[in-house]
């Protein structure tokens, strides 16, 4: 297959119809615009249907609705309006309904500022809303890689049956760049993927058959369905996905993930070539984190961890902290508000490290 | 080799759309790597506009940036807003018609193309972006000429009517970056 040049959001879009996905609610809100957009065209080409909810409460609730009747569907937002979305997320994962949805985040707290940022990570990671439940969350770094993980985000939804989330950010929705597409699923595949739901799914039951999800019905009490969801999440450690560039004889390692991490990249290879021993881990997945990476550093030759992050305070830094135990420093440098991180700055601050 | 690039001028010149054909030819008539990333937000008719281009042999990490290789003004708000943000041993590529400000920096290499004119001169003022665009590739050689007007054409497939005078502004651009190159 030829590649295509394609903006971000867009191709986020595709990537979801090409997984199966048949319904989408959103309402609009910048930088993620080009998705609902996308798909309000695509979505009646392959016999799906596209809502403009009157509200990000209204579109994370017909999702809800759409996927427990075993749909694959999806919604997407920014930041604040994720944030709208929390009530219903948290309700997905009590009803462990697959759901996928994708945060293209900007500046916070609050209404913050529509560019780039990396400021919603201890929400997407730790807590998307009430009640302790947990979710897959990948970051991706480029667009092929948010068109990868859209694809694999309806796989692992279905598998867990869980909501699972992209946290990309404005320059990944905004920016285009060539990319190869995953293969359309057909109409039979897409068919097949809804019957397999057949067991639990509202697709017209028995009356004696308990198969509420709006009250889940499925467990004498509460307690019992944090039990088995914790069961779930023990499971993860087979999909953590992480990147450790050249480590092995790193004196600085750069802890970054998304956008930052791919800035950070670039700035790698430019220390490299003055000799300067940089390295990066990246966790692809953020939850879960990919800690062993950085517990397994050898902290003989490591002199500092740089914690690189488009939010200030630092949010990531806490898994890192967690992973390293005091066992050596942990440096920032950091962006926020919507303002992008500079090569330079990662270069300025790496080196320092290394001449300390 | 990576290049980086930035337009910059008023919304309604099409800057996008200058960076946007760029991109594009790199994609589909090179094996080069290609960043497109525009400014957005309340951007208008008559507001500021900008992109950043990035056209690299290797994977790009910084896809846009505060140190430009080259950079593009079509107005004087953006000349005086980025002219920082070009590297020294840079390109500054002027719009001269409504650009009238001098720099004193003597690290540049500079552009000048009277865009605004020649496209009124050619009968339609809104070839400016396009003359540019051939000014950019005349002097750069970044891709070839014939690609990014396989593009052009592209893109008014559906406008033929609009075909010769874009076509004669990208040449007249094209001419003026390879004099300028001389």
């Amino acid at each position: 297959m030829a590649r295509i040049f394609m903006k971000g959001n867009e191709a986020i879009a595709e990537a979801a119809v090409r997984a199966g996905c048949r319904f989408y609610a959103g309402y609009p809100i910048t930088p993620q615009n080009e998705i609902p957009e996308y798909m309000a065209r695509r979505l009646p080409e392959v016999g799906g249907n596209f809502v403009q909810g009157e509200s990000e409460v209204a579109s994370i609730n017909l999702v809800y609705g759409s996927a427990q009747t075993g749909t694959r569907s999806m919604t997407s937002s920014s930041s604040c309006g994720i944030s709208l979305m929390s009530e219903g997320i948290s309700f997905i994962a009590s009803a462990r309904i697959p759901a996928v949805y994708v945060n293209v985040a900007r500046g916070g707290p609050g209404i913050g500022a529509i560019q780039p940022a990396q400021q919603d990570y201890l929400q997407a990671t730790k807590a998307s809303g009430n009640g302790g439940f947990r979710m897959i969350v990948l970051a991706p770094y480029d667009v092929q890689e948010a068109v990868d993980m859209t694809y694999a985000a309806f796989d692992i939804a279905d598998r867990d049956r869980n909501p699972v989330l992209i946290l990309a950010d404005g320059v990944l929705g905004t920016i285009m760049e060539p990319i190869m597409l995953p293969e359309e699923k057909s109409p039979e595949e897409v068919k097949a993927l809804k019957d397999a739901k057949r067991n639990w799914a509202l697709v017209g039951h028995r009356p004696d058959e308990k198969r509420a999800m709006i009250e889940p019905g499925r467990f004498a009490g509460q307690e019992p369905a944090n039990i088995e969801n914790a069961k779930l999440y023990e499971t993860w450690d087979k999909d953590i996905q992480v990147e450790e560039y050249l480590i092995d004889d790193a004196e600085v390692v750069i802890a970054a993930y998304g956008i930052s991490a791919r800035i950070a990249k670039s700035a790698i290879s430019l220390l490299r070539k003055d000799g300067y021993k940089v390295g990066l881990i990246r966790p692809k997945t953020v939850s879960p984190f990919p800690y062993a990476s950085f517990a397994n550093l050898d902290f003989g030759k490591v002199k500092a961890i740089l914690d690189v992050e488009m939010s200030i305070p630092a949010q990531m830094i806490w898994d890192v902290q967690y992973a390293v135990r005091g066992r050596c420093p942990i440096e920032t440098t950091l962006r926020s508000g919507g303002e992008i991180m500079g090569r330079d700055q990662i270069l300025k601050a790496a080196k320092e490290l290394c001449e300390r | 080799m990576e290049r980086n690039l930035m337009v910059a001028g008023f919304g309604g010149q099409g800057i996008l759309l200058l960076g946007k054909l760029l991109a594009n030819t790199a994609s589909d008539y090179t094996d080069k790597n290609v960043t497109f990333f525009p400014s957005y937000g309340a951007e208008m008719r008559g507001g500021t506009a900008s992109c950043y281009v990035v056209i690299s042999d290797e994977m790009i990490g910084a896809p846009l940036g505060d140190a430009m290789d080259d950079l593009i003004v079509m107005n004087q708000p953006s000349f005086d807003k980025y002219l920082f943000k070009l590297l020294p041993g840079g390109t500054l590529f002027i719009n001269s018609s409504i650009v009238t400000a001098e720099t004193d920096r003597e690290d540049l290499t500079i552009v000048s193309a009277p865009v605004t004119e020649l496209a009124l001169e050619l009968g339609n003022p809104r070839v400016l972006n396009i003359a540019m665009l051939g000014v950019y590739v005349g002097y750069t050689d970044i891709l070839p000429a014939e690609a990014v007007m396989k593009s052009i054409t592209e893109l008014l497939s559906k406008r033929a009517d609009m075909l010769p005078v874009n076509t004669a502004a990208f040449e007249k651009g094209l001419e003026i970056g390879r004099a300028a190159k001389k």
